[in-house]
């Protein structure tokens, strides 16, 4: 049937045409079809970057573009890496960083856990988890807000109900200590079902007969557990941690529409404060500088913890 | 594995299955209650939505919806009764707030240019990534390795980095605010997730049948084309509703690069207010229009769901 096909085709395709697309090789093939995907890249990603460089180098500034540009040197990068404000918003960013991942890999490693058990309907409460994680942290995190209300919003409501503080003193966003953890509590309701997809998918890669010749050595739980799950996990639950890891290092639209980096700047992370200075302060030459000092950061940060996951994983 | 179940020394015991569901089931409730708020305040009044204690119970009401599509304005009585009877129910409802319907909302367009920006991105980014993944799936390309990590490393940089200089030549190409700008940047944002996920699905077709295709004559396009995209159609649609979520959710460069007439619906929703502060029903009722493509979408891809989180670095 194959066979009959392809004499149609080759029949319905004109001759001068099939001889010219005969005649592109594979390798003229390969480079047509990847090279527009690279095109686009530099263009998009590539060209920004490197004219972002050379920004980190100037006094530019986008609201002023007739202004004339100086070149600065390395002065930018020597004000951010002794600018307080900017350490404080790294501080922020590694609290939010570490907190989160820590609570997303806990709950989400033990939800992975409870739903390899397969009890009746696992399939379904699964689906229903991973719905938060589908949804855009944007709109989602604008809503939390309301939750987030004194009095009248929902979470504060239950909290007071639970714990006995008067509504009113629950101010989850313009409270300068719980500001932080109520974007640590809504990243970490929206990205638990996350990591606990990918800690499922390591728990289920582990194949019975381990267990069954622990269980015939006669190993108890706690012994299997330590010595067989939570190894033959550990390569995945890494993977989901620098996926995490990586995307809250970078977190800017459920920050920003939650606390805006307030009260004060007790919840300003790294994005936030690149905003302010490249959006509404348009320092764009010092932004530039400190965007690129946060790329190379996760650049760098990304390699050596793909390094230890390969590690890991050969072991 | 399947015969050894059933008598298996490891399969978990009844009580400890029941334990683990009541906790699962127990997370799953707790963590959809956001999402139910948001449903049920979307038909609250907005006296309703801000009483104390939160009403769980109330009169439903198309009220966040009525506002959420129309602009009103407050009148006196006398003119409110001057005008004659009210077309419609959104028109009575604001008329009881002593208010007339001024005329539609942004929301509509807005929520247009979402499904624009979001469906046009999609296209290319699945077009690109489609022959690429297939140039490097089946090709020796040289520093293939290197290639894939590049078109990889772009997801790594954060978005407002990315937006200054994005900004800067748009502002030059007269792209700013303009739909093709936005469908533009999110192909790219988007291209790097179909290259890396198409190959993994590229990769799982056997050789074998467009070798075997063209040993009967056809020539390499022509097997691409007869015998790899049809094997491909559920990589290919599992690609793209990924690229469709990522490019609707998006939030940073859209509220950084447009402003008006590009405008996608995420920076406009929480723009949404009333008569002193945020209007809660209207912004629930565009809340819930916006999630529920991704609702179904996440049902639709919750087989696929792994591969896609973990840019086809996990499959099962």
């Amino acid at each position: 049937m194959l066979n009959r096909t392809a004499e149609n085709v080759a029949r319905a395709t004109p001759e001068p045409l099939a001889r010219k697309v005969r005649g592109i090789s594979d390798k003229g093939l390969a480079w047509l079809f990847i090279s527009p995907t690279i095109l686009l890249l530099l263009a998009i990603n590539i060209f920004p970057l490197f004219w972002a460089i050379y920004l980190s180098f100037t006094n530019y500034r986008a609201n002023r573009p007739n202004e004339v540009v100086k070149n600065l040197g390395f002065a930018n990068y020597q004000r951010i890496l002794g600018d307080q404000d900017i350490w404080i918003a790294m501080q922020t960013t590694a609290h939010f960083v570490f907190w989160t991942i820590l609570l997303q890999t806990l709950i989400g490693f033990t939800l992975a856990w409870l739903i390899d058990r397969k009890f009746r309907g696992h399939a379904f409460w699964t689906t229903l988890i991973l719905v938060p994680m589908m949804l855009s942290p944007a709109v989602v995190g604008n809503f939390w807000r309301f939750l987030y209300e004194p009095q009248i919003g929902l979470f504060s409501y239950v909290i007071s109900f639970v714990s006995g503080i008067p509504p009113t003193d629950i101010q989850m966003l313009s409270n300068v200590s719980l500001a932080p953890w109520s974007i640590i509590i809504v990243d970490t309701w929206m990205w638990t079902p996350y990591v606990m997809l990918i800690c499922l998918a390591g728990l289920r890669s582990i194949p019975e007969y381990i267990y069954e010749a622990a269980e015939v050595d006669r190993a108890s739980n706690w012994r299997q557990f330590w010595s067989i799950t939570l190894p033959m996990a550990l390569p995945f639950i890494m993977l989901a941690v620098l996926f995490r890891g990586i995307e809250n290092f970078k977190m800017f639209d459920m920050v920003n529409l939650l606390t805006g980096g307030g009260p004060g700047s007790t919840t300003e992370v790294a994005s936030i404060t690149l905003k302010r200075q490249a959006f509404e302060s348009w320092r764009t030459g010092y932004s530039s500088a400190f965007a690129i000092i946060l790329f190379v950061a996760v650049f760098g940060l990304a390699n050596i913890y793909v390094k230890a996951l390969n590690k890991v994983k050969q072991r | 594995m399947s015969l050894t179940t059933a008598h298996s020394v490891v399969a978990p015991s009844a009580n400890s299955k029941r334990i683990a569901g009541a906790i699962i089931i127990a997370y799953a409730l707790i963590s959809i209650v956001p999402l139910l708020w948001i449903f049920a305040t979307s038909f609250k009044t907005p006296p309703d939505s801000i009483a104390y204690p939160p009403k769980v119970v109330f009169q439903p009401s198309i009220e966040g919806y009525c506002n959420l599509f129309t602009t009103r304005t407050r009148q006196t009585p006398e003119y409110i009764n001057s005008l004659g009877p009210a077309t419609g129910f959104c028109d009575e409802t604001v008329r009881k707030r002593n208010m007339v319907i001024a005329g539609p909302s942004n929301f509509l367009p807005r929520f247009v240019n979402s499904l624009v920006i979001a469906f046009g991105s999609t296209f290319c980014a699945v077009f690109l990534g489609t022959l690429s993944a297939y140039g490097f799936s089946r090709f020796k390309v040289p520093l293939a390795d290197d290639l894939l990590f590049f078109i990889l490393s772009t997801r790594f940089m954060p978005p407002i980095a990315v937006a200054i200089p994005i900004y800067l030549m748009y502002r030059e190409l007269g792209l700013s605010d303009t739909a093709l700008g936005m469908i533009l940047l999110y192909t790219a944002v988007n291209v790097s997730l179909a290259v890396w996920l198409l190959k993994g699905f590229i990769d799982e077709i056997p050789r074998e049948y467009e070798e075997a295709a063209m040993i009967d004559g056809y020539t390499r396009l022509q097997a691409f084309w007869r015998t790899v995209l049809p094997q491909a159609t559920t990589g290919i649609a599992a690609t793209a509703i990924f690229c469709l979520i990522f490019a609707w959710n998006e939030y940073a460069f859209a509220a950084l690069l447009t402003s008006g007439t590009a405008q996608t619906a995420p920076p406009f929703i929480p723009t949404i207010i009333g008569e002193g502060g945020q209007d809660w029903p209207a912004v629930a009722a565009g809340t819930t229009i916006f999630l529920v493509p991704i609702l179904v979408f996440t049902i639709l891809l919750r087989k696929q769901l792994l591969r896609g989180i973990t840019f086809g670095a996990v499959r099962k």
